[in-house]
């Protein structure tokens, strides 16, 4: 395990998924709460596009070009989810899964086009789809670092915005919070964080590290600030612990690890979660009905 | 009459195809207690929505002390509808009194000791302080009212907007509030509610506005509340037409 941390690489990759669980687990509070946990899928999943198209065009596996393209895919599907939603009488749901499996759809036909030209090995490109953290170069890990503190530092400072946002929109409103900004810059932060991780997670499963670190925190607090916080400690270990493990094997990749980490987490925080775990309620029960019985007792002595 | 605080003009909104409000013009006195009444659809709810600029309206013409909702924003205060909110959401009672304040505390500033002390003296009022610390999921309905009306207090706006804050409280809540809402208006606040139990209109509110997508009658509750403006504003479907000449 040391040599692999020694490896200056690996210890860069480290910390780079470990930066990407932190805004993932943060942004994924925010999604947690705008009720809008299937439109991360939906928009990891229009990335793929996006990025195959970008490399299309210019025949490099350049980064913060790919987040650059699969950003403005991924918005392009947001648009379209909105759009049909407001115009037609398709519910959200159905709108996106349309856009989910239709840009999925066409990412994965692109990507069979541009293996073909580009002669079988589309260096990596496919790396995409379940990810693959060691494959990052210093350079991409700089720019997947850089918009993940961007990311970070846009919920802490709005922290109390950010609350009442997501609490109570027209009272927001009415006291001067500017909504179409702010769902302009949640849509933003939420597709930035998507981008940087399609490549440590791919896109088949980025969502679940936005969805499910923010789950487990519900498990564990009543107070906003500390789901905040508790999502994005599960969100970082799942990162770094996921990458651990996937770098013991060659080839073997990133994301799928991340999510079952992630996924244990949940299953720790369902049953031993403070406020809302299921051993919690049980003895809870427990606790309850002796009480109970023991408030029984002097009233059954009353009566004889 | 004194001066009109709230001057509306020829207002006409609507929801997609559907308009909800039509030629709706008046104007609320200084100092009022107004309920909106109406039957279900009327466009109260609506109506509320377009005066604080949280729906946008066709045309029409609405100030506030003579000027547009943008330049006295500040000295509005509102609170929404019970059911409009999660209330699983994960706060304390006291932490969304203080949401109150955040126009005073400023843009990406922690409130400060003193905020939480007048968020604590605002659930005081209401009867709440006992609660500050509490879950807003553990609390009651009508309990959850009071934590929105104490947001409202600490606002201290001159003008407040309240969307039913009686529908569905218990009746300690009910006489909690109301006497808030009379304790405001012995302040000079204007304040108008929307409002769906016409027994106790004529209790409550010393002015009402009969509203079925238009304006139907306005003005005192002593010379408007007729039975003749009830059925025309309702139609033929109210039940309960008691006590009323």
């Amino acid at each position: 395990m040391w040599s692999l941390l020694l490896n200056t690489n690996t210890g860069w990759v480290l910390l780079s998924t470990t930066m990407l669980g932190i805004a993932a687990g943060a942004i994924g509070c925010l999604a947690y709460w705008k009720k809008q946990n299937l439109m991360s899928d939906a928009l990891s999943h229009a990335a793929l596009p996006g990025v195959v198209i970008t490399f299309l065009i210019f025949q490099e596996k350049n980064l913060l070009l790919l987040v650059i393209g699969a950003g403005i895919s991924a918005l392009i599907g947001a648009l379209l989810i909105q759009w049909i939603t407001t115009s037609s009488r398709i519910s959200e749901d159905a709108a996106m899964g349309m856009i989910l499996s239709v840009f999925y759809g066409l990412g994965i036909m692109l990507l069979s086009i541009a293996s073909r030209s580009s002669g079988g090995n589309q260096s990596g490109l496919d790396n995409f789809i379940f990810g693959q953290a060691a494959a990052m170069v210093r350079s991409d890990i700089r720019t997947m670092m850089m918009l993940a503190v961007i990311v970070i530092l846009t919920v802490v400072i709005g922290f109390k915005e950010w609350k009442i946002y997501l609490f109570d929109q027209s009272f927001a409103n009415s006291i001067g919070l500017p909504l179409k900004a702010m769902n302009t810059l949640y849509t933003f932060v939420l597709v930035v964080t998507i981008v940087i991780g399609i490549q440590a997670v791919g896109v088949i499963l980025m969502a679940a590290i936005l969805i499910i670190p923010a789950v487990s925190a519900r498990y564990w607090t009543h107070s906003f600030k500390c789901m905040l916080i508790i999502s994005s400690i599960f969100g970082a270990f799942s990162g770094a612990i996921g990458t651990l493990i996937s770098a013991q094997g060659r080839g073997w990749p990133t994301g799928p690890f991340i999510v079952v980490v992630a996924a244990s987490f949940f299953i720790f925080s369902l049953v031993f979660g403070k406020e809302k775990g299921l051993l919690i309620h049980y003895l809870h029960r427990q606790n309850q009905s002796k009480q109970y019985r023991v408030n029984q007792l002097p009233i059954k002595g009353a009566i004889k | 009459m004194s001066q009109p605080v709230i001057s509306v003009k020829h207002l006409v909104a609507a929801y997609q195809k559907n308009t909800v409000l039509e030629n709706v013009s008046f104007s609320i006195p200084a100092g009022s207690l107004t309920a909106i009444v109406g039957p279900n659809g009327a466009g109260k709810s609506t109506l509320m929505k377009v005066l604080l600029n949280l729906h946008p309206a066709i045309t029409g013409d609405i100030t506030f002390f003579g000027r547009p909702f943008k330049e006295v924003k500040k000295r509005i205060g509102y609170v929404p509808q019970r059911g409009s909110v999660d209330w699983d959401f994960p706060t304390d009672a006291l932490d969304v009194v203080t949401m109150g304040l955040y126009g005073d505390i400023g843009w990406f500033k922690h409130p400060k000791k003193q905020h939480k002390a007048r968020a604590f003296e605002a659930l005081e009022k209401m009867g709440m302080q006992a609660y500050a610390h509490r879950q807003i999921s553990q609390l009651s309905g009508g309990q959850q009212q009071r934590v929105f009306l104490a947001r409202a207090l600490v606002q201290n706006a001159d003008i407040y907007f309240m969307d039913e804050p009686l529908a569905g409280v218990d009746a300690a809540t009910e006489r909690a509030i109301m006497a808030t809402l009379k304790k405001l208006n012995a302040l000079g606040k204007t304040v108008i509610v929307v409002h769906h139990d016409l027994q106790t209109v004529e209790d409550y509110f010393d002015h009402v506005l009969f509203l079925n997508q238009t304006i139907i009658s306005h003005g005192k509750t002593q010379d408007v509340f007729s039975k003749d403006n009830i059925r025309r504003t309702y139609g033929g479907n109210i039940r309960w037409l008691g006590g009323v000449d």
